[in-house]
This record gives structure tokens, sequence and C-alpha cells, in this order.
């Protein structure tokens, strides 16, 4: 199985994304406590698409493909903005964002504890983020 | 998306989150703790409506974490199952005081 959305580069769409990966989880007979996980996960990515490689710019799109099987969900993100590079990223620890009251990292901590596998590609004109969930 | 709501009994500032706190709504989260912090002592935030948070959201509770070391008392209370589990998900349980009910927060602030 897999579903598709299209949606603009605004944060007030989160909720609309939520939604929709939500669906697609309950389809698939998974615990609540474990689809909130994944939803969240997702969110954090997409809000950070939209925030960071976007900057809110409404004229951009984020293209989410969910694909459901047995064995694994595997969620497809891509977007035309600022390539992310993951191999530069260096998880913060919780030490350092609370001495610095810093209010950003965390989203990233949450999406690597519960997402199985995260990858960010990119492909011609697109930057990919996959997101893989082992079921 | 979220409503906040801010009151205060006797010596306890009490903030009640109904809603969803991500990205897009955790300023408003933001404004109300960040107040709470300026003028009180013992801060309780009744987290029972709270349907789901995101990093943004949590954020805000981490970046107040140093006010709470230097005196200022925090108890959350109230949270669902699949919330709690956010917040386990960052060990925050062990640096933010968190009960299940509302007299379990009041006996915490004393």
């Amino acid at each position: 199985m897999i579903k598709k959305l299209t949606i603009s580069c605004k944060k007030d769409n989160l909720p609309k994304i939520r939604e929709f990966v939500g669906g697609v989880l309950s389809e698939s007979h998974m615990g609540e406590v474990e689809a909130h996980k994944i939803v969240l996960a997702v969110d954090e990515v997409c809000a950070n698409l939209i925030i960071h490689a976007n900057k809110c710019d409404p004229s951009h799109h984020l293209e989410m493909a969910i694909k459901v099987d047995t064995k694994k969900i595997v969620f497809t993100i891509k977007d035309k903005g600022l390539a992310f590079d993951f191999t530069k990223y260096k998880e913060p620890s919780m030490d350092e964002i609370v001495s610095t009251r810093r209010k950003g990292g965390l989203g990233l901590m949450l999406v690597r504890r519960i997402m199985d596998k995260i990858e960010f590609t990119t492909e011609k004109n697109y930057n990919i983020c996959t997101l893989i969930k082992k079921l | 998306m979220v409503d906040i709501k801010t009151t205060k009994e006797n010596d306890t500032c009490r903030i009640v989150v109904v809603g969803e706190v991500d990205a897009s709504s955790s300023i408003q989260l933001d404004n109300a703790i960040k107040a709470a912090f300026e003028t009180e002592k013992k801060i309780m935030v009744d987290l029972s409506g709270l349907e789901y948070i995101s990093s943004a959201g949590l954020g805000v509770f981490v970046s107040h974490l140093e006010d709470i070391r230097s005196g200022i008392d925090l108890v959350l209370f109230g949270l669902s199952e699949s919330v709690l589990q956010v917040f386990e998900l960052l060990g925050l349980p062990q640096l933010i005081q968190i009960t299940t009910t509302e007299e379990e927060a009041l006996a915490k602030l004393g």
C-alpha cells in the first residue's frame, strides 16, 4: 500500500500532515502509543523541512509517500529547499541543551530514537528524506 | 490548536494546556511559561488536556530547566500515556517533576 500527500510549506499545515500519517497508521492496526511516536517523528522531520529548508515559503511543497508492507513502513519526503547535510549532524547532549537554554535540537533526537533508519539524499532537483520503521 | 489558561490560587500558579503543541503553536506555551517564571515560585502545569506535543513544546520546558535548578518549583501532571512516552524518549522525567494526579503535584509543591 502506498499513500501520497503533497502539501505546501506552511507551519499551519503540520496538523494536516499528522492527520494524514495517523490515518495511514490506523489502517495498519498499530498500537496507539506506537503510532503516536511515529506521527511525532514524521512531524519533526516535516517541521524542520518547512522551517529550515524551505523558510516557511508556501509556494514550496513537501511530497510525502508512505509505503506499508508486512515488515516495515517507509516514509519518503521530497522537497526542493536547502539540502540538509546529515553527515555533519552531531547530536547535542541534553546537558548542552539545558545549559545554553536552547529550544532547538530536540527534534532530530526524537526522530533517531523512534525510527530504525534515517537517510537524507539528493536526487536530481530533490532532497529526499527516507524514514524506515520496522514492524 | 492549543488553549492555555493561567490562574493563581494561594501561592501556586496553575497553567492549563489543552490541545496540540507543535512547531506552529509552541510560541503560546512559551509565552505562558515565560510569564509564569518571571513572577512565580511554584508552578503547576495541567497537561491532562494535552493531546500532542512535539520537540518545539518539549523545548519550552527544557529551556527553563536552569530556572528550576535555581529555586523555582515546576510540576507537570495529568499526562496521557502517549504524551508521557514522548517525555520519556528524551529522559525528561529525570529532569522535570511529573506526577499522575493534581493532588500529587500539589504535594510536591508543598
